[in-house]
């Protein structure tokens, strides 16, 4: 079937956008390595403003270093102001490692990191008690090439280029997942361990970004991916990559072409059947067969799926985020009964429209509409002719979701109108239960809400 | 000091009442690498011009900025919400290397129609300065085109620090004073600067000026209507709340107009009561001092019993501060002595030698100044003042949380109104509300002590 849409309106400009810019996908990535501080070279808002943000939907601190440059160093170039800053960072951070990200001040006027970088190894003494130079990681993430999402997987893929090695091999597993939350990252930690697994998870912040209440305030939170471990992740029997990574950020690619490490890419494990293959794929791996536990927890959602067939069958839902959350989420509501009648990213990477087709093809009852490079207004615009029953999206889509009259179902980042943004679940046929029951409730309670009687046995 | 401070920062902290003599240095760029809590220029623009909620503001850069900046601020309009809107030129690659003023002249051509705004703000972000786009002369031309002033801001966020933004906010605001017909105004009319309506708060300052017979001309910028600023010179008086940003244009408009100003703030009972009186004075009028006198006694009457009952609960507390701009930071000194508390630090991230000095002057014994802080400073002071209650913004509530110490958002971002007698009532309630809650017991640090102390 065919959406009869009025012809898309080609903005030249954006209104709210459904992206973030590289650098913060970059902080997000260098949070979840251990010990490392996350740096922007460039202008001192982008930090802070990363910083708020990223403080907004993980209510942790989020402490950003930055490069602070002025006008003199806009012209004259950054690498003193770089090279100042490092030493003050690994001087009272005490870092293990600096996650150096550009921003488009610094890809604009050219700054050459890697070089600097190599000048301040060369030229640095460190004073203090921080003896030992950390490992100084740079991602280049110009904000106008592209979004947050490509900064996460180019930081992750920086990393990795940077970071390990080939050999020795040794047992244990890479786990490269996208840009998912501290609740996942615990989750596929889990499922690996059951499978006997001894997995790499980079990057790994489900502490420092969601941590337990302790005496002091840390400043460098523990947890995050050992350096030593993600020196090793070229000797690993196999990579298993989650997300759908753009090209040129795969660092399961480089580890499979550099290393030699086989590269199992089987998605986001976003509902049923993404679930079942990421379990297929760790059957494969370690020769074991899925642990009871999660052939019950499978049948477990299996069971719920059944339950609550009714309420969904045949709603219409508007999803937005980054594309890889999105062709994950159109899966798995396609696969309970619900058409995602738009599919809407921010972003211009991965074959978005053609994935999502994919998972959509013969279960859903209107064709999926899939816009990638667009905001918030046209989202809204389209959903008013759509007459979404849900939206299922972050919190940026509040407004659009109050207007319309239709619920919204949060996922992702930014959470910022809720508290536990970091965790919500998601992947797994656990996060696929939380997130269905979620879903079946979201409508039921708009049902209560839109009655006259207020029935309240439904 | 503890070994936290940067020795290149040790000038920018003073601890009051010991036998050094009050010296700090402030308004530098932030030391790199340190983590400062301030953000950049454009950020000052932004927050000045920010609430006119009939302008189109339109940032002219990568996506960055104008995603970081929609819709978090707690400005509110009783028309046109357009300032809620986010819009940007949201910059590829390919602009960045042919230039991108044709996209701003595209952008302006589909924004203003669409929307019909009474004015644009332009704003220009680092890599627009860096890109050299002319964007003073493609608003020129929009202007033309649309017949609505059209206003580069010129806020690249490296030149400089926030206070460089209100600089170029209040040379933005400036171009739209004094094109408007003012000739029904009336004599006892002021115009409202630096105050940013959060949670409706200039409307409680409107209705307090009301009943005192004095109007408002423009409001600048909270509920803010470019046709009110194109009339502000047209009043008789400026009063000057959030000096920090918007003291240049008041000293713009003096100059050009011959309009005087004088500082207030509406924060705590004092400080808020005080400026009704000062407004009075201006005036010479016996009738709006009565009117004002009456007012205080009434608001304060229906406020107190309420106030002293939390003091009861709170006295001895202490309590620390880090705002955005010193000035607030007398009030907020002002409202915690009311509640019984005692302000153990007071910091902010664009505090002038003289807001310090001020602050130096009537902080007790003891207190920590501190200009552009950062996470271990405030940290190491929360700690080692042992602090109850934090007040600051979305940056430094983790901090406060981490260490088990109470937090109340003072900040652009708050949705709660804290100005006027009403607002001394919430921000008690507030305080009261964070202090006295249970979970302070259990969280690890004082748990521990606890334990100790039995």
């Amino acid at each position: 079937m065919k959406n009869n849409l009025a012809k898309k309106h080609d903005y030249v400009s954006s209104t709210n956008a459904c992206k973030a810019c590289m650098p913060l996908g970059a902080c997000i990535a260098f949070k979840g390595i251990e010990g490392c501080v996350p740096f922007l070279h460039g202008s001192q808002g982008c930090a802070t403003y990363m910083r708020r943000y990223l403080i907004s939907h993980y209510r942790e601190p989020v402490d950003i270093a930055s490069s602070a440059l002025g006008e003199g160093e806009a012209v004259f170039g950054g690498g003193p102001n770089l090279k100042a800053g490092l030493v003050n960072v690994i001087n009272k951070y005490q870092a293990k490692a600096v996650g150096i990200a550009t921003t488009c001040l610094t890809e604009t006027i050219g700054d050459n990191v890697p070089a600097i970088v190599r000048e301040f190894l060369a030229e640095a003494v460190l004073e203090g008690s921080c003896t030992e130079m950390p490992a100084l990681i740079h991602a280049a993430t110009p904000s106008y090439a592209a979004t947050h999402m490509e900064g996460f997987y180019a930081a992750v893929a920086a990393t990795v280029a940077q970071l390990a090695e080939p050999g020795p091999r040794h047992e244990g597993i890479n786990l490269l997942p996208g840009l998912i939350s501290p609740a996942d990252i615990r989750h596929l930690l889990e499922v690996a361990g059951d499978f006997g697994l001894e997995a790499t998870l980079l990057p790994d912040y489900s502490r420092p970004l969601d941590a337990p209440a302790s005496e002091a305030y840390e400043i460098l939170p523990e947890g995050g991916t050992p350096l030593a471990a993600i020196k090793a992740m070229g000797g690993a029997r196999a990579s298993l990559a989650l997300g759908w990574t753009p090209a040129s950020q795969d660092a399961g690619r480089d580890l499979a072409e550099r290393c030699g490490v086989p590269l199992h890419s089987p998605g986001l494990p976003l509902g049923l059947r993404a679930s079942d293959e990421l379990f297929a794929v760790l059957e494969e791996i370690s020769g074991r067969p899925i642990p009871d536990k999660h052939v019950e927890e499978r049948g477990r959602l299996l069971d719920a799926m059944v339950d609550g067939h009714k309420y969904l069958s045949g709603k219409r839902a508007v999803v937005y985020g980054e594309q890889d959350l999105v062709i994950g989420l159109s899966a798995f509501l396609a696969e309970i009964g619900i058409t995602p009648v738009l599919c809407a990213s921010g972003g211009r990477a991965l074959n978005f429209g053609e994935k999502v087709h994919e998972f959509c093809d013969g279960l859903t009852r209107e064709t999926p509409r899939v816009e990638a490079g667009i905001d918030f207004y046209r989202i809204a615009e389209i959903s008013r002719e759509l007459k979404p029953d849900l939206f299922v999206g972050h919190s940026k889509g509040y407004r659009m979701a109050r207007e319309q009259g239709a619920p919204l179902v949060r996922v992702g980042m930014p959470i910022h109108d809720r508290i536990g943004g970091s965790r919500i679940l998601h992947l797994g046929y656990r996060g696929a239960q939380q997130l269905y029951d979620r879903l079946v409730n979201a409508v039921l309670a708009q049902k209560q809400a839109d009655s006259d009687v207020g029935y309240g046995y439904l | 000091m503890s070994q936290v401070i940067f020795a290149e920062r040790e000038d920018q902290i003073h601890e009051t009442g010991g036998d050094k003599p009050f010296r700090i240095s402030c308004d530098k760029q932030s030391l790199a690498g340190a983590v400062s809590q301030r953000a950049c220029v454009f950020c000052g623009s932004r927050v000045v011009l920010y609430p006119i909620a009939d302008a189109l503001h339109l940032i002219h850069g990568p996506i960055g900025c104008a995603s970081y900046t929609w819709d978090i601020r707690g400005a509110l309009s009783s028309g046109p919400e357009l300032h809620r809107y986010s819009f940007s030129t949201d910059l590829g690659e390919t602009d960045v290397i042919f230039g991108g003023e044709g996209k701003l002249t595209r952008a302006l051509d589909e924004l203003i129609p669409l929307h019909q705004p009474q004015a644009a703000f332009v704003y220009s972000t680092c890599m627009v300065g860096l890109i050299g786009d002319d964007i003073n002369a493609v608003c020129r031309k929009a202007e033309e085109r649309h017949g609505i002033p059209v206003i580069p801001v010129m806020s690249e966020g490296f030149k400089g620090n926030k206070r460089a933004g209100y600089y170029a906010a209040c040379n933005a605001l400036f171009r739209l004073v004094g094109s408007g017909d003012i000739s029904d105004i009336p004599p006892m009319a002021v115009n409202l600067l630096g105050d940013f309506n959060l949670a409706g708060e200039i409307w409680i300052i409107r209705e307090y000026l009301e009943r005192m017979g004095v109007s408002v001309v423009a409001n600048v910028t909270g509920d803010g209507r470019v046709a009110q600023m194109q009339r502000a010179h047209g009043a008789a008086l400026n009063l000057v709340q959030c000096s920090g940003s918007t003291m240049e244009l008041a000293k713009m408009m003096q100059e050009t107009y011959g309009i005087p100003f004088k500082r207030v703030s509406y924060l705590g009972v004092e400080d808020m009561a005080q400026a009704l009186y000062d407004v009075a004075e201006f005036f010479g009028s016996d009738e709006a001092m009565e009117k004002a006198k009456e007012l205080v006694r009434e608001e304060l009457g229906r406020i107190y019993p309420r106030l002293m009952e939390l003091r009861e609960s709170l006295e001895g507390k202490r309590a620390a501060l880090y705002v955005g701009g010193a000035f607030k930071a007398f009030s907020l000194i002002k409202s915690f002595r009311l509640l019984g508390m005692k302000v153990v630090l007071a910091g902010s991230q664009t505090g002038t030698e003289e807001d310090y000095q001020e602050l130096a002057s009537i902080c007790e014994p003891g207190t920590v100044i501190v200009d552009d802080a950062n996470p271990l400073e405030l940290m190491t002071y929360l700690i080692e003042k042992d602090v109850d209650v934090f007040v600051g913004g979305v940056k430094e509530r983790p901090i406060a949380h981490k260490l088990g110490i109470g937090f109340v958002d003072h900040n652009h971002e708050r949705k709660l109104a804290l100005e006027g007698f009403v607002g001394m009532l919430n921000f008690a309630e507030e305080v009261a509300a964070t202090a006295l809650s249970p979970v302070w017991r259990f969280t690890p640090r004082r748990a521990r002590r606890r334990l100790e102390a039995v």
